[in-house]
């Protein structure tokens, strides 16, 4: 049984939760993600979770507090965006190291300076290189649906690492849409009964979390998390398989839109992988022959699964919302490495845009498709930018 | 904890084993021990990052015979605050029996400076978890840095004894009425070579229906400049000259305790802060006929903090 919902991304989110019902969450306000911990923050209120809340002081110690909860023996979930995953960025490789499976939301906001609280990837996108798992949702119904998935892959005792469930800022945390929810039970069935490893909180064996490594071990224990994020791979396509048979929701490390038959992809992230999947409905009415794919997955980076959709084609568009100031935007270089193997690499270009909420419509994809296809487009592009 | 004698409680588990790397003549295994003879039920440790923190777990070895935890520097109430949260969650579920304590362990830096807002967040959220902050008044850890918990005069290496200047410009902070503004259950200053009076205090703390703060002075031999054997008298000495006054705020009611209640009745006489100047290098500059003013504002803080206390344990609440 399962029916539709009118509800913005935010209260996906705190939905999924709910129905979770996580041991722990400690959070933060900080806008746009603060509707998932007023909501949820409601529920607690009307007994409608078990949860112990705790409304801490900072994300710092939002993180602080759910990691050693983590460690403790809990199912912990947390929530932030922007400012708020810059301040947590101290705990977040340590979050990682400590190989304890917290699940956070990011509702992507852009990074100060100058100020700006609208969305872009420069939040999750500065914290790539900490450990954490990411998936990345295309709509509502994708933010509540990993907010699901993520657990059972976070969760898997190869893995034993932390989640980022990323949904943009206000186009996603703050619309309304529709979407189909999956009954609370299914749910609790679906992501089980959690098993921490080591718990701390287990006195008659005591075990030391969080000690200092020379040389000697901290290598290897980041090769370890190496390993983890490989197995991730496998795991997260067996969870997908699982949840589209609950479901009928089919997800993949890299979800696909027409792009078998394409001359030329855009590999693009988030809800602007719906504008670009329009964008390609309208170049294929006019014959182009376009397609598009998002790594729904990255991290761990789907690398093979992007391989296979490149194979072929003349070109590639890598649209980032994120910028690595005097580089290119963080996913080009890594998608041109996904490509490298190839027979036949495709050319690759790499389009800057949306930064700090600057409009991401499917005119200028499509004037920037047009341009790519006729090969008249720069290596990089700052799209819509007013110079 | 109702009886005190030495016999019982060293019955109770080791929970910090010998074999730690701290520096000879180090207060904070001392602090640390009395600390946690304060409860017979199983206590989980967390620590802050500093000198206790990387002389005891050096992986792949541990000294703790205790559930423990380290996440980072600024954040060790949080880190504390996060099991106890864990226990009361899963307690509540069936998935753990019995009483549990919490403690977290930090230095001075890492309580007086980038540690205070986690540890007033914590204080102010009334997680049932105990702080110490073990005082050796700098950044011993990373070399002897000043924090604000280093007092006037003294000579660091980020506020060295100069030419033209006399050591740190600053007294210290006073953290400990900082704690008791958080109106929490129980808040005490401790010294390690009293283990009576710290582990009473120890025992109240860990009993509080609430947070609880202890504040410990803790002599560092390489940092304040003092042979490794002389540890506890200097300890001793922090008190007598009060400069580190011993008492307790039970539910906001102040009382002095042990020498400095004596020394507050007249019992004991109140020593000289040139005793306490002149047995470490650090101060040793102050001895100098031009840095005069600065050992006689030393004295004049200390005896204007001695008597304020003394009119807050007069209060009548």
């Amino acid at each position: 049984m399962t029916h539709d919902i009118a509800i913005n991304g935010d209260n996906a989110v705190a939905l999924a939760w709910r129905q979770v019902d996580p041991d722990v969450c400690a959070a933060y306000p900080i806008t746009p993600q603060t509707i998932i911990v007023e909501k949820f923050a409601e529920y607690v209120a009307n007994g409608e979770v078990t949860t112990e809340f705790v409304c801490v002081e900072s994300e710092h110690s939002a993180l602080t507090l759910c990691t050693s909860a983590a460690s403790a023996g809990a199912r912990t979930f947390t929530a932030t965006a922007s400012q708020g995953l810059a301040y947590m960025w101290e705990m977040m490789p340590i979050t990682a190291a400590m190989r304890v499976p917290i699940i956070m939301a990011v509702a992507n906001r852009a990074v100060s300076g100058p100020i700006n609280i609208n969305n872009d990837h420069g939040d999750a996108m500065s914290a790539r290189d900490c450990g954490w798992l990411q998936l990345y949702s295309e709509n509502v119904q994708q933010a509540y649906d990993n907010s699901i998935i993520a657990p059972r892959i976070a969760e898997h005792h190869e893995i034993q690492l932390p989640c980022l469930v990323n949904l943009d800022g206000f186009i996603l945390s703050h619309a309304i849409e529709r979407m189909t929810m999956v009954e609370t039970m299914d749910v609790r069935e679906f992501v089980g009964e959690y098993e921490p490893l080591y718990p701390l909180l287990d006195y008659k064996h005591p075990v030391s979390h969080g000690n200092m490594d020379g040389p000697d071990y901290y290598y290897p224990h980041k090769y370890q998390s190496v390993l983890a994020m490989n197995k991730a791979l496998e795991v997260a396509e067996e969870v997908f398989k699982e949840f589209a048979d609950m479901t009928g929701r089919e997800y993949h490390l890299v979800d696909e839109y027409m792009c078998d038959d394409a001359e030329f992809v855009a590999v693009i992230l988030g809800s602007s992988f719906g504008t670009m999947k329009e964008t390609v409905d309208q170049l294929r009415a006019e014959g182009i022959k376009a397609g598009c794919a998002m790594p729904h997955v990255y991290r761990p980076w789907p690398e093979a699964a992007l391989a296979k959709v490149m194979k072929g084609k003349k070109a590639v568009a890598v649209f980032d919302k994120h910028l690595s100031i005097g580089a290119y935007g963080p996913m080009y270089p890594e998608v041109v490495a996904a490509a490298a193997d190839l027979d036949s690499m495709p050319k690759m270009y790499n389009v800057i845009y949306g930064l700090g909420g600057a409009d991401a419509t499917v005119a200028g994809f499509k004037k920037m498709m047009e341009e790519i296809n006729e090969g008249k487009a720069a290596k990089v592009t700052y799209l819509g930018v007013k110079a | 904890m109702t009886s005190l004698s030495l016999k019982e409680l060293n019955k109770l588990p080791v929970r910090l084993a010998s074999g730690h790397r701290l520096c000879a003549g180090c207060a904070e295994s001392i602090v640390v021990k009395q600390i946690l003879m304060g409860t017979s039920d199983p206590v989980a440790v967390s620590l802050s990052t500093g000198c206790l923190e990387v002389s005891t777990t050096v992986f792949p070895y541990t000294s703790w015979n205790t559930p423990y935890i380290h996440t980072a520097f600024g954040n060790g109430a949080a880190t504390c605050a996060g099991l106890e949260t864990a226990y009361v969650a899963l307690k509540k579920k069936g998935k753990i029996k019995g009483d549990m304590k919490f403690v977290n362990f930090a230095g001075d830096g890492a309580t007086y400076d980038i540690g205070l807002q986690a540890l007033s967040g914590a204080m102010e959220r009334g997680h049932r978890m105990m702080y110490v902050c073990l005082n050796n008044e700098a950044y011993m850890n990373t070399g002897i840095q000043r924090s604000s918990a280093t007092t006037l005069g003294a000579s660091t290496t980020t506020s060295w004894a100069g030419s033209v200047q006399s050591g740190k410009k600053e007294f210290s902070k006073d953290l400990t009425e900082i704690m008791v503004a958080h109106n929490i259950p129980y808040v005490a200053q401790v010294s390690p070579h009293n283990w009576r009076d710290t582990v009473t205090k120890a025992s109240k703390g860990f009993a509080a229906d609430g947070p609880s703060f202890i504040n410990s002075i803790s002599p560092c031999p390489r940092g304040w400049r003092f042979p490794s054997d002389e540890t506890i008298n200097m300890a001793r000495l922090a008190v007598e000259t009060c400069v580190w006054p011993l008492f307790e705020v039970v539910d906001g009611k102040y009382a002095l305790t042990a020498e400095s209640a004596r020394i507050a009745d007249g019992k004991v006489e109140k020593k000289p802060v040139m005793d306490w100047l002149t047995a470490q290098g650090r101060f040793k500059h102050l001895l100098q006929d031009r840095w005069e003013p600065v050992a006689e504002a030393y004295q004049d803080e200390v005896d204007r903090r001695w008597k304020k206390l003394i009119k807050l344990t007069e209060l009548d609440l």
